[in-house]
């Protein structure tokens, strides 16, 4: 069974000509078929965490260790931990002009399951991905990103996490910008990913709205860089009710 | 748009890339155009119309030291039944008609040169095969003149190819006559050593439409100098360009569409990727709307993607307009780096680097290409520029 180990991780990011620690020593660990909520208020390095997992060069990580089924995830470059099992749905893809989403998907299909995708199951396997996540059929002939709405970009991620079965998905603010029929409709792929029960999820969200759709077995805080409470679902409805002040004040003074 | 950093006309980024002042079409050129060599000083370097190309390795072009040997540059012309092909003296009356010389290696080019070449396609005549001239360098140096002539009517797609090792300075002239159709796709794959400076020049006739396609890939030094102007109302000239300068390469492309008579149309996209220590891109688009050039409909473009550092780009758009009764006028010059969160997105989908890499300019190509129409040619561009990306990526 795939497992996520989060070992006291410390991270830096270079900002303003300084060398600032956002990632305070996080202590996570994430089973197959599992889902956590990393809950927290803006700039507690919640993102920071999701693109710290997927290798962005931005982040330098300054201690602690991650791995996957034991194999050292840190030492590996974005592409092997993308291809170990990794899937980081991001909160603002980028466009890449000039690729078309069809185009995009197949050489990564290709990569991560080392071998092309057999072409008429390959079309046909997108195009049942799309129907269930009421995407047109043009969308794949649509450039990357490009001139989507926030609401496709969000369907294109999860489109992506649907046709990658990763080990481990990192669900950046998916939810953010969502109205609430797309926030149904993307949740309802990311439920359909956890029910085969091959994926552990890391469910990253300002909000509680996205956990009426996606039921988390773990509910963690976030503040001040690391995880500061954890529990169960009914941690989500204490936050719901009281928000994260209790959590803010006690991360200053950490 | 292709760039995440986008940098607008008039700033400049660490050095590397810059955008030039502004200058007047009419004031750019030192002296008026000549036939004849002896009326252009030789060029100092910095003339306007000279100070981005590196005089020293033009191989003596532009100073007059350059002399034909009888190895420069072998021609060979291959077309369809019903075109004629002729090499002409230096008297024929069709030369020269399309355009005169506007710089003094130009201006050499015409005053050296021994035998013309003329392809003629009748008019009415609608070529279903494209003409096809071959322009090998054989390492010496030459200097040619080429003229392509279409009758009323004709439709014809001619693919000029450089390749090989040479220096070479030419005059291409273009004459479309009424409602003709002529695309050209001139392709500048020489050896790295190749030095080719060129004036192509159009003459659009009334309700003809002249598309060009530059691709240049090779060469040490390659200077282009694509130049449009209309015969009559109603003309179209669509100017597309693609290049990609590698390591020490000089790639220079100059356009001039000047809109001398209304209702006309242009446009005009050039594309450059740049990669390695000195690779220089120049690109000076220049529009000029004549007083009584009413009803024109223009817009330009050039964008650059640089892969590495160490490259530089010079881009210069220029839209000079006399008359405000136009049905539209544009440009936009846009030079940025390789974007890093593009390729992040790309291997964040077990995608690897390099491929990533090929992936994201091959795309900002693939938008310019689909553009040319012709599947053929866009197959072998797209097939060209894979085999520079491999090179890109080595």
């Amino acid at each position: 069974m795939a497992t996520l180990e989060i070992r006291d991780l410390h991270v830096t990011v270079e900002a303003d000509n300084a060398t600032k620690e956002i990632l305070k020593g996080v202590d996570l660990t994430v089973k197959q078929g599992e889902t956590h909520a990393i809950m927290g208020p803006n700039g507690s390095g919640k993102s920071t965490l999701a693109y710290s997992l997927a290798g962005h060069p931005k982040y330098t990580i300054t201690g602690g260790t991650v791995t996957l089924d034991g194999e050292d995830v840190l030492e590996m470059s974005v592409d092997e931990r993308a291809r170990a099992g990794l899937f980081l749905a991001m909160q603002y893809p980028v466009e890449v002009p000039g690729v078309s989403v069809s185009n995009f998907l197949r050489t990564s299909a290709t990569a991560i399951r080392g071998e092309a995708p057999k072409l008429r199951t390959w079309v046909k396997e997108v195009k049942e991905a799309m129907e269930r996540l009421n995407m047109d059929p043009s969308f794949a002939e649509r450039n990357v990103n490009e001139g989507f709405s926030g609401g496709e970009k969000k369907r294109h991620e999860i489109l992506q996490l649907e046709l990658l079965k990763p080990k481990m998905a990192i669900l950046d603010e998916t939810d953010s910008g969502l109205d609430v029929d797309a926030l149904r409709v993307v949740s309802e792929g990311v439920n359909r990913v956890r029910e085969t029960g091959e994926v552990g999820t890391l469910l990253i969200t300002h909000y509680t709205r996205i956990l009426r759709y996606i039921k988390p077995d773990h509910v963690h805080v976030f503040s001040g860089g690391r995880i500061v409470e954890s529990g169960g679902a009914e941690l989500a409805d204490k936050l719901e009710n009281e928000g994260y002040e209790a959590y803010t004040k006690g991360g200053a003074s950490a | 748009m292709a760039e995440a950093q986008n940098i607008p006309v008039g700033s400049t980024t660490a050095g590397s890339i810059a955008v030039a002042a502004e200058s007047t079409v009419a004031t750019r050129m030192s002296a008026p155009p000549s036939f004849d060599v002896a009326d252009f000083p030789v060029p100092h370097g910095r003339e306007e119309e000279w100070r981005f190309t590196p005089l020293e390795r033009l191989r003596g072009l532009h100073d007059g030291t350059a002399v034909a040997n009888g190895n420069g540059v072998k021609v060979d012309v291959q077309a369809p039944e019903g075109v004629t092909v002729e090499a002409v003296g230096r008297d024929d009356a069709r030369l020269g008609k399309a355009g005169t010389p506007v710089d003094r290696v130009a201006a050499q080019a015409y005053t050296a040169f021994e035998k013309a070449g003329v392809v003629t396609v009748p008019k009415e005549t609608v070529l279903t095969e494209p003409i096809r001239i071959s322009v090998h360098g054989e390492g010496g140096t030459a200097f040619g003149h080429q003229v392509i002539e279409l009758g009323a009517f004709a439709e014809a797609v001619v693919v000029i190819d450089h390749t090989g090792d040479a220096v070479l300075a030419a005059n291409v002239d273009y004459l479309l006559g009424d409602g003709a159709k002529l695309t050209v796709v001139s392709v500048q794959d020489w050896d790295e050593k190749a030095v080719h400076v060129a004036q192509h020049n159009a003459l659009v006739g009334r309700d003809a439409s002249f598309k060009s396609v530059v691709v240049t890939f090779g060469g040490d030094v390659v200077r282009l100098h694509p130049r449009v102007q209309y015969a009559g109302p109603g003309g179209e000239a669509e100017l597309f360009g693609l290049y990609f300068t590698d390591k020490g390469q000089h790639q220079e492309h100059r356009l001039l569409v000047d809109h001398n008579v209304p209702h006309c149309k242009s446009n005009v996209v050039y594309k450059g990727a740049l990669q390695g220590e000195d690779a220089h891109a120049v690109w000076i688009g220049d529009v000029l709307i004549e007083a009584k050039a009413e009803g024109t409909d223009t817009y330009e473009m050039n964008r650059n993607l640089v892969l590495t550092d160490g490259a530089r780009v010079d881009s210069v758009p220029n839209l000079e307009i006399e008359t405000g009764e136009i049905v539209g006028a544009g440009h936009a010059s846009a030079t940025g780096r390789f974007d890093d969160e593009q390729l992040f997105y790309l291997m964040a989908r077990g995608i690897p680097e390099h491929e990533a890499r090929r992936l994201v300019v091959r795309g900002f190509f693939a938008e310019l290409v689909q553009q040319i129409g012709l599947p053929d040619i866009e197959e072998r561009l797209i097939a060209k520029i894979e085999e520079e990306l491999e090179a890109a990526v080595a």
